[in-house]
């Protein structure tokens, strides 16, 4: 059973946020690392790049597979985990504990919009 | 053997060297005064070896290879038959491999007429009108059969005509390509049986249909018994049907993709026409086409003239160059070599004998391994990995313990439909004393999953490398002899 | 129903129907519609025995000439060492398949993984992958890369100091895929450098291309390429003839971003066009963007230094629905040519082929010159082993006389123009015997 933290909103193509004022930092989930397995690579964007809600801003890579990041959120990258550039397995140590990127958000109510913690869990159980 | 360990760069010593040429008698140094600021800084460091250094050590690495001359190959969907030699023979003969492309026409006759007689050999076992040779593999064939599907349709002032369909069973290089091409993909969903549902389809074919692409038997092995009534639809919708030649095999001297309704097709020759695959390539993908279709082929053509004479030649009508020049001919000369040796009468076995083949493996194994759909198959099939599932033995474990016993093993993994895909193809070159034995192996395995599945997970045990750190070459990729060098010495560092 | 790729003989056919459980092998078709089955005769000749069919090849090669070149066109007749023919022929290379059980397919990967590391020495790049079809679809993909590495941005410039062949190329794969291509204008024989920071001012540009040397032999100087062209957050894609970069200034050096070209200066044979290769090399930011397949080195269970393919999960079979590349085969015998060439040349060998193809082509040139019936196309321009002049002569005739003495003559370009080439194969004397037929 992958770990859910209730706390934080989630996005159905297995995202998480947290919001701290206009900040918000993304990562993927638990159960997204554990279906993806062994992590070797996280493309992130770069500081001052625009991400846009339901559009691509980077992938991860594990040996057999390769998927796309979207992001929940709209707004400016202000920082990314670089960390993840020599140490990529850390998101399968702890997905939630290593964020990909934080932005700062056009809109904070878009969060709202955003699956919780119950909901999230209801996807990953189908 | 001794295991043989060294990269070419590791044999190398300053000052040795592997070649002669002969002196250097022009007298002007010209060379030496082009500028400076265009000329290399750091030499590349390239390695300095002798000829017998060269000879042994890629005679070396050809050791641990496995190919179809060392032993039987089932590996499904790959065709892999036997290579004959006559054909490698042929096609070194100096008068073809030492012209160049941009010979004057009249210089060349020979290899026009050899391209243009593959072209129409091959429209006709096709039944198409029509091929290009110039696609270098299966793949750039896919690619240029759909620029020839979307010319059409914007020829036709068709803008809309952007969707592809493309079967969720289809080898996952269609949907690529069609994204290359610039169409759109959508997925027509399969029956349990892994042939197209055709009430899945019925509703997809609206105007902004460009054409469905599917291969017949499908990846299962299986023929497509409603091809008629697909291609009736997709005909009926506006839409063109494009054929994956990748199974064409067992198609050979029974069914002709032009007589199912196909408008389109490629074909590997490094398949069907027994032509090398070189360890991944050069292959050879030719595009067949109709009548109608024929003026969208791709730059540069080969026309016969009235007086008998081969010109190339390029139309306005035409999707553009794909390619060069004409395609890998070296491996149309084999290819051509294969279809004269068979001759119109022993052509007519080869799809009948493949399917045999596969059907005598497929009914002696069905007893260990799980065959999901019953009924008979044409050039391979698939088994769901083992029967017995309490081993927890899978179909990886199997497809490596078959390395140990002196066989290539199967596709595996592939298609996606099941969880335990184990594809096996056994084409018609192979005997029925090698069947027997590979079924006698495949029990064997299948005795040893249950009896010590320890042994079957852990293999392969006498390969001359074993399981691999897939995951440390793909965290930490190490591509050059240069990142070793940087490795070894991060390695002593610490 | 056997012939001698066949081996099944009646009772072989018999058992297995038995074990079936069919009469017929028609049974084995009997779920195709009968209305498809084929019952006509194959409009192919008749089988052919090996004397046979080793005459008929004969034959046909008689119809084609073998010619002494004194063209290239990106076709170069260089020398190859007798060894590397001769290893090509270990059939353990040529008959296995695309290394996907690496157990077994150390061979293969080992060479693929030799391969890489040499184009990058060539190249000065830091990866290679393990081959693209030809010179020209590398071309296409070393575009494709560049916008997709260069986020939102659609547009590729082009110098028209490219071949013409490739530019074709790259233009149908950029008009059906819907990537704008924006041919840059030449001035005297180079790349207009100040077209390109033109078109940097309209946006929207993911890279350039540039070659080296270019289509008429001219050695470009591209400082302040890269600068201007990162300066916009675009990339730099040099197209090189991998045989000359081992003197002339890499893409590497130029700062270039990708290098690509075609690999048949490696020594390969003319064979009409191909098989050659086509080769892609990177810098590290955009190793994740390559298409192809590319070999890493690792370590088995028990230690053992061993090769794989890896980055897997960048190919399309996994990514499907993102695809800027569907290149599954590619060359891979051709890069063991390549392989085997260049260590047999080595680090010297590579050296003297540049070296003896220009001071060869350069005596060629100065000798055209002294005929008084040849004008330099572009006086002053550094040149390796081709360059164009200009003539008054019919240089259709002039190449009719050349081919019925056995020579191919130089391309004809057009209004007068005509491009020669000269590789280490060419003498002395068979240069002053071009020169006497033309001056006859």
């Amino acid at each position: 059973m992958s770990k859910i933290i209730e706390t934080l909103r989630y996005a159905d193509s297995h995202e998480w946020v947290k919001l701290e004022g206009d900040i918000a930092t993304v990562g993927i989930t638990d159960y997204a690392q554990h279906a993806l397995g062994s992590i070797v690579y996280v493309d992130m964007p770069e500081v001052g790049d625009e991400v846009t809600a339901g559009e691509e801003f980077g992938a991860v890579e594990s040996v057999k597979a390769a998927s796309d990041l979207i992001s929940p959120v709209s707004g400016e990258v202000v920082e990314i985990n670089e960390a993840l550039e020599d140490s990529p397995e850390l998101v399968n140590e702890d997905a939630f504990e290593n964020w990909i990127m934080k932005v700062k958000v056009n809109d904070p109510a878009e969060i709202e919009g955003l699956l919780d913690a119950a909901a999230y869990a209801k996807i990953c159980e189908e | 053997m001794k295991y043989y360990d060294k990269l070419i760069f590791e044999l190398s010593r300053p000052g040795r060297k592997g070649y002669e040429l002969p002196n250097n008698n022009f007298g002007n140094d010209a060379f030496s005064k082009l500028p400076s600021d265009l000329m290399r800084e750091v030499p590349a460091e390239l390695p300095e070896v002798s000829e017998l250094d060269v000879v042994r050590h890629y005679t070396n690495l050809s050791m641990k290879n496995f190919g179809v001359d060392t032993g039987f190959y089932p590996l499904g969907s790959c065709t892999m038959k036997y290579n004959p030699k006559i054909n490698e023979e042929v096609a070194q003969i100096p008068e073809f491999t030492a012209i160049h492309p941009l010979q004057d026409e009249k210089s060349v006759q020979g290899a026009l007429e050899l391209y243009y007689n593959l072209q129409k050999a091959l429209a006709n076992i096709a039944g198409l009108y029509e091929f290009t040779l110039n696609p270098y593999a299966g793949a750039h064939g896919e690619l240029t059969g759909l620029m020839v599907m979307k010319s059409y349709h914007l020829a036709n002032g068709d803008t809309k005509r952007t969707k592809v369909i493309v079967p969720n069973s289809a080898h996952g290089t269609n949907p690529a390509s069609a994204m290359v091409a610039g169409l759109e993909v959508v997925e027509v969903k399969s029956k349990p049986n892994g042939s197209i549902d055709v009430e899945d389809l019925r509703p997809l074919l609206d105007d902004t249909v460009a054409g469905i692409m599917m291969t017949n038997p499908n990846t299962l092995g299986m023929f497509e018994t409603e091809i008629m009534e697909i291609a009736k639809l997709v005909h009926e919708a506006g839409g063109l049907l494009y054929y994956d030649g990748a199974n064409l095999n067992p198609l050979l001297g029974k069914v002709r993709p032009g007589d199912m309704g196909f408008d389109i097709m490629h074909i590997n020759l490094h398949k069907t026409f027994s032509t090398p695959h070189g360890g991944g390539g050069p292959g050879s993908g030719p595009v067949g086409v109709t009548e109608r279709l024929a003026k969208f082929l791709p730059n540069p053509k080969v026309k016969k003239n009235e007086d008998g004479t081969f010109s190339i030649v390029t139309s306005d009508d035409s999707l553009g160059s794909i390619s060069t020049f004409l395609g890998n001919f070296g491996v149309m000369m084999r290819a051509y070599a294969y279809i004269l040796t068979l001759g119109k009468e022993n052509i007519r076995n080869v799809g009948p004998l493949a399917t045999l083949n596969a059907n005598y493996i497929k009914e002696s194994l069905k007893d260990d391994y799980l065959l999901p759909i019953e009924g008979v198959c044409k050039h391979e099939f698939v088994f769901d990995g083992l029967k017995d599932k309490s081993t927890h033995v899978t179909t990886l474990n199997v497809a490596k313990r078959l390395l140990d016993y002196g066989f290539h093993a199967p596709t595996i993994y592939f298609p996606l439909l099941f969880h335990e895909s184990m594809m096996i193809e056994p084409t018609e070159t192979e005997s029925l004393e090698t069947l027997n034995e590979f079924i006698d192996v495949m029990h064997k395995v299948a005795a040893e999953a249950r009896e010590t599945p320890e042994k079957v997970i852990e293999a392969p045990l006498t390969t001359l490398v074993r399981k691999l750190d897939e995951t440390g070459a793909a965290k930490n990729p190490v591509l050059t002899y240069r990142h070793l060098q940087a490795e070894n010495a991060k390695g002593a560092a610490e | 129903m056997s012939n001698k790729y066949m081996p099944h003989t009646e009772e072989d056919i018999r058992v297995m129907l038995d074990k079936i459980g069919v009469n017929t092998i028609d049974d084995l078709y009997s779920d195709v519609p009968q209305e498809v089955i084929y019952k006509e005769e194959y409009d192919i000749p008749s089988a052919m025995s090996e004397i046979e069919l080793r005459r008929h090849f004969e034959e046909l090669g008689k119809k084609n000439q073998r010619l002494t070149v004194f063209a290239g066109g990106g076709v170069y007749d260089h020398y190859s060492p007798s060894t590397v023919a001769h290893l090509l022929q270990r059939s353990e290379f040529y008959t296995a398949y695309t290394p996907y059980q690496p157990e077994i397919s150390q061979g293969t990967l080992q060479y693929i993984f030799e391969y890489q590391s040499i184009i990058s020495e060539l190249t000065g790049m830091e990866a290679t992958n393990a081959s693209m079809y030809d010179g020209a679809t590398a071309t296409a993909e070393a575009m494709f890369m560049m916008v997709a590495s260069a986020k939102k941005k659609n547009r590729v410039l082009l110098s028209a100091t490219i071949a013409d062949r490739v530019i074709n190329v790259v233009k149908t794969y950029g008009k059906f895929h819907g990537v704008e291509v924006t041919v840059i204008p030449e001035k005297d024989g180079i790349t207009d450098f100040d077209a390109v920071k033109e078109e940097l001012t309209k946006g929207d540009v993911a890279g350039l291309i540039v070659p080296t040397p270019n289509k008429y032999g001219i050695i470009e100087d591209f400082s302040g390429y890269a600068e201007t062209l990162h300066a916009v957050k675009a990339y730099l894609c040099v197209n090189a003839d991998p045989s000359t970069l081992a003197v002339l200034r890499t893409p590497a050096e130029w700062g270039a971003d990708v290098a690509c070209g075609d690999g048949q200066s490696l020594g390969m044979p003319l064979n009409f066009g191909g098989p050659y290769l086509g080769y892609i090399s990177c810098a590290k930011g955009m190793l994740r963007k390559m298409p192809g397949r590319v070999v890493g080195a690792t370590k088995d269970a028990d230690g053992k230094r061993s090769f794989v393919l890896t980055l897997q999960a960048r190919e399309q079979h996994i990514r499907r629905e993102k695809a800027t590349s569907n290149i599954c085969s590619n060359q891979s015998l051709m890069a063991l040519y390549a392989t085997i060439y260049v260590a047999l040349m080595g680090k010297q060998g590579m050296r003297e082929v540049n070296i003896k193809s220009c001071d060869g082509a350069h005596y060629l040139y100065d000798a055209l010159l002294a005929t008084g019936k040849f004008q330099p196309l572009f006086p002053g321009k550094p040149f390796l082993k081709e360059f164009v002049m200009t003539t008054d002569l019919d240089i259709k005739a002039l190449n009719e006389r050349l081919l019925e003495n056995g020579i191919m003559g130089g391309l004809d370009l057009g209004d007068g123009k005509i491009s020669f080439a000269v590789t280490e194969k060419r003498t002395k004397e068979e240069i002053d015997n071009l020169i006497s037929l033309i001056l006859a």
